[in-house]
């Protein structure tokens, strides 16, 4: 953070030395320069900085290792005999006494043998520091001091530094292509070391979901078994209970919006609407768990059903709601688009307002109904909190509303919450489930896209 | 009377079909109805029950200033502040309890009124008898708000209190400890500052990330690049990142984050970078909206006058733009805010006492803190938890309050 810091403000001064120095050419030789000053100055500082930051990357890349082998080269070889440990392993959890706050780093090593070589290691790494703060020294002054040969009356610099700029914004635009990769490498790769262990078959189809795998390796029943049909059926389960509850209720507010409401009243019902929408999931999921879900068991238990304490109904009833402003707004915008000649044709062959909506406008804005329908589900089918607090945790094979069923997202929070080591197949199962949704909610979001960007088009 | 006779007269096919119009009609304002009387619900019923966690109960305590001159602890190394405020309690009572009375005692007060005593300024400028506001534990709070049904009082204990409330000791005034404390095991002790102070590093750390580059990626795609293939692939990118499920950041942050750059898990850093992930599609769609919406004829005026492609951009559409980039940012923030799910993934869901102060110290944020207490069965906790949900409410409605006020007030229609 501290070299970033240094970075910009050394940036800044070869700005100011840049400018400087082309009006001090201007004046001194009386001819007119290319661009303004201060283009000159920016690139004074385009040329310090990155080879400043240049140096500092490949410093980062070698000063760990030069401080290794000095601390390891003072460090007395009978202590890596005594404690056991390869210098490396060493060196690392000397490292760790350093930052950490636990009095026992390793139950092995006992605590003095920490304290006798923390200095060391604070030495050399204090060495680190200076090291990198001289290298990015030398390297902006080196940058800096190459640019004064742009710095001339017939260097263009305008055009220059503004090629420059178009080039670190298209940088930051592809930072979206970087993140989806990144996101599709990550779970790739961790899915890959799952399906290592569990067969993709075995996870696709098998009815049976326990991933509570035995602590140590010798216990029985060490290996749970990771189907994930139980899994899907809870998470489509709800899904389809909030979209029952949604669609109709959306799209009629959207009708009655469109069609019914005055401009200025509409100005106001919206916005009421959206902050359905704004409220965070972890309220609607408290409010699920602590008011509806009794609720709902208390009004089955008064008809004599068995009604589960965490029942998929109270997670599906709530996350209805929470999905109405999705269908509705995107349902308004797809009545909005019907052009008003097909409105006023139906109205011309007396047809009431009903029948209009029902019989012209809703068919002919279905595919960007059926498009924010789509939507809406993706929002259902990846939302975490609601069922977390308000769903179960075990995994039923069950389509009954009035039962506790598990969904996908709840699964990769309970796994990846909590204490366990990273490589059991218990964590890579998170990552497998997180493939699995990543898939299906980018193969619904491709679908919907594709349907209101066609729909959008018939009408343009 | 016309209308009437007219609607007589119709056919009856007519009348059927006006009926069905105005069925159709009430159906429709009812499912508008349904999602707002919902929403009006929730948060009445949020206010209703988060009302009593900002208050809390305290006993004022007739003292003397030889009451608490110093007395000897134990162990000579100061005084014993436990004793001096039981024989305090004991004194107001006029009782004189055995030793395990004494111990049901100790239990109405909160195990901080002993410090809070020690705390107390020196007595000098007093009159020789005055009143110290000592604060009560849970029990005595919870007995207080919600009334004898399901207290855990000992009936020594509810006498005390009933006694003290006879004579006008027991007094109601806010809480202050709920605002300036770490979450706690003690229901009484336990306070939102520390997941308040998370959740602004973690927010600056997403500002400070997906501000800049969301408007510099924004005003490449709107201004500058061409129809190519590369800038259609980002834009089908960053709308496929606008609908995929916040989770999925949240697994990408532990295996690039925690894994691959080895950040401190926990911190306000990794949190803040998983959510300007999220929030950066979001910006970067509200600048492209904002930027559309400034007319071609200002571009057109700039380049004619002799203005460089980037100097209309930097000197005239970005600054008309600003105030949409505002809005969309802030709300972009605001729905980052009562983000939960990315940031468990990343261990920001985690029992800090200590209230951070570096982002790279282990924090809580203000929505993980509320599914943290939303576990907890005593009453505190659920007072504080419906408290914890009103305060972040307040937060999402001042954001979007000040992006409305921006929107009417500064932006501009074209």
């Amino acid at each position: 953070m501290l070299f970033f810091l240094m970075l910009v403000l050394l940036a800044v001064a070869f700005y100011y030395w840049g400018s400087q120095k082309a009006s001090l050419i201007q004046r001194k030789t009386g001819s007119v320069l290319a661009a303004r000053p201060a283009y000159y100055g920016f690139y004074s500082a385009v040329w310090a900085g990155s080879i400043g930051l240049l140096c500092l990357m490949a410093s980062s890349i070698f000063l760990p290792y030069f401080t290794y082998h000095q601390t390891i080269a003072e460090i007395p070889e009978r202590v890596f005999r005594d404690t056991n440990l390869t210098p490396q392993d060493f060196y690392s959890l000397l490292q760790s006494s350093l930052t950490s706050s636990f009095s026992q780093i390793s139950p092995i090593v006992p605590q003095d043998i920490w304290d006798e070589f923390q200095h060391l290691l604070q030495k050399w790494q204090e060495i680190e520091h200076y090291a990198y703060i001289m290298i990015l020294l030398i390297g902006t002054m080196i940058g800096g001091w190459w640019s004064k040969h742009y710095i001339r009356t017939d260097f263009r610099a305008r055009p220059a530094v503004e090629r420059l700029v178009k080039i670190l914004l298209a940088a930051c635009a592809s930072i979206a292509i970087a993140i989806t990769i990144g996101i599709v490498l990550s779970l790739f790769m961790e899915a890959w070391r799952f399906f290592d262990r569990v067969p993709l078959g075995e996870f696709l189809f098998g009815t049976e979901w326990s991933p509570q795998t035995a602590i140590r390796a010798d216990q029985t029943g060490s290996s749970g078994s990771f189907g994930v049909i139980p899994v899907i059926l809870g998470t489509a389960l709800i899904t389809v209970i909030a979209i029952t509850i949604a669609a109709p209720l959306g799209l009629m507010s959207a009708i009655y919006m469109a069609e019914y409401l005055s401009p200025r009243q509409r100005s106001i019902t919206k916005p009421v609407l959206e902050l359905l929408a704004g409220i965070p999931t972890v309220v609607y999921g408290y409010f699920a768990a602590i008011v509806l879900a009794p609720l709902i068991r208390q009004l089955g238990e008064s008809l004599n059903l068995d009604v589960a304490a965490e029942s998929a109904l109270a997670a599906g009833l709530v996350m209805g709601m929470m999905i109405i402003p999705f269908v509705a707004s995107l349902s308004d915008d797809a009545l909005k688009a019907v052009p008003n000649s097909l409105r006023d044709g139906s109205y011309a062959l007396g047809a009431t307002k009903s029948e209009t909506v029902c019989r012209v406008l809703v068919p002919a804005a279905l595919p960007g109904i059926i498009g924010g329908i789509l939507l809406a589900v993706s929002r259902a089918v990846g939302e975490t909190m609601i069922v977390v607090m308000a769903a179960g945790l075990a995994a039923n094979l069950s389509i009954n509303p009035l039962q506790s069923v598990t969904t996908v997202t709840v699964q990769i929070t309970t796994l990846l919450t909590g204490d366990q080591e990273f490589n059991s197949s218990k964590t890579l199962a998170a990552f497998a489930l997180g493939l699995l949704l990543f898939m299906i909610t980018l193969s619904l979001n491709i679908i919907s896209l594709w349907i209101l960007s066609r729909y959008r088009q018939k009408y343009e | 009377m016309n209308n009437t006779m007219s609607l007589t007269q119709t056919p009856k096919k007519l009348r059927q079909r006006l009926k069905g119009e105005r069925r159709f009609r009430i159906m429709a304002l009812v499912s508008l109805a349904i999602p707002s009387s919902f929403l009006f619900f929730l948060l009445t019923y949020i206010m209703y029950h988060a009302w009593p966690a900002f208050f809390h109960t305290y006993i004022s305590l007739e003292t003397t200033t030889t009451d608490i001159a110093p007395l000897a602890g134990n162990d000579g190394a100061g005084p014993d502040y436990r004793v001096m405020i039981r024989q305090l309690l004991e004194k107001n009572l006029a009782i004189n309890p055995t030793s395990s009375e004494r111990r049901e005692l100790m239990k109405l007060l909160s195990p901080h009124a002993a410090d809070e005593l020690r705390d107390l300024p020196p007595p000098i400028g007093q009159p020789s008898s005055f009143f110290i506001d000592v604060r009560t534990s849970s029990l005595v709070d919870d007995y207080q708000t919600s009334g004898p049904k399901d207290s855990k009082l000992s009936d020594n204990q509810r006498q005390w209190v009933e006694q003290l409330e006879q004579q006008q000791q027991i007094k109601t005034s806010l809480d202050k400890l709920f605002w300036s404390k770490g979450d706690s095991r003690e229901p009484e002790e336990a306070g939102i500052l520390g997941s308040i102070t998370g959740t602004f590093l973690t927010m600056i750390i997403t500002l400070l990330l997906s501000l800049p580059f969301g408007a510099a990626a924004a005003l490449y795609l709107e201004e500058f690049a061409n129809k190519n293939f590369l800038s259609r692939f980002i834009e089908i990118n960053i709308n496929n990142l606008a609908a995929i499920p916040s989770i999925i950041f949240g697994l990408l942050g532990i295996v690039v984050f925690l894994g691959f750059f080895d950040l401190p898990r926990s911190s306000p850093l990794v949190g803040g970078m998983v959510l300007s992930l999220m929030t950066l599609p979001v910006i970067i769609i509200a600048t492209r909206a904002a930027l559309r919406s400034v007319p071609d004829s200002v571009r057109q005026a700039a380049l004619a006058v002799g203005a460089s492609p980037a100097q209309v951009v930097w000197h005239h559409v970005f600054p008309l733009a600003l105030p949409g980039v505002l809005t969309g940012t802030i709300l972009g923030m605001a729905r980052a805010l009562g983000e939960t799910a990315p940031l468990m993934m990343v261990g920001m869901i985690a029992f800090v006492v200590d209230i951070p102060a570096k982002f790279t110290d282990p924090a809580t944020v203000l929505p993980a803190q509320i599914y943290m207490w939303s576990d907890l069965q005593e009453t505190a906790f659920v007072e504080k938890t419906y408290a914890a949900i009103f305060v972040l409410l307040l937060f999402l409605v001042l954001m979007n309050l000040v992006a409305i006020i921006i929107r009417q007030r500064v932006e501009k229609k074209w």
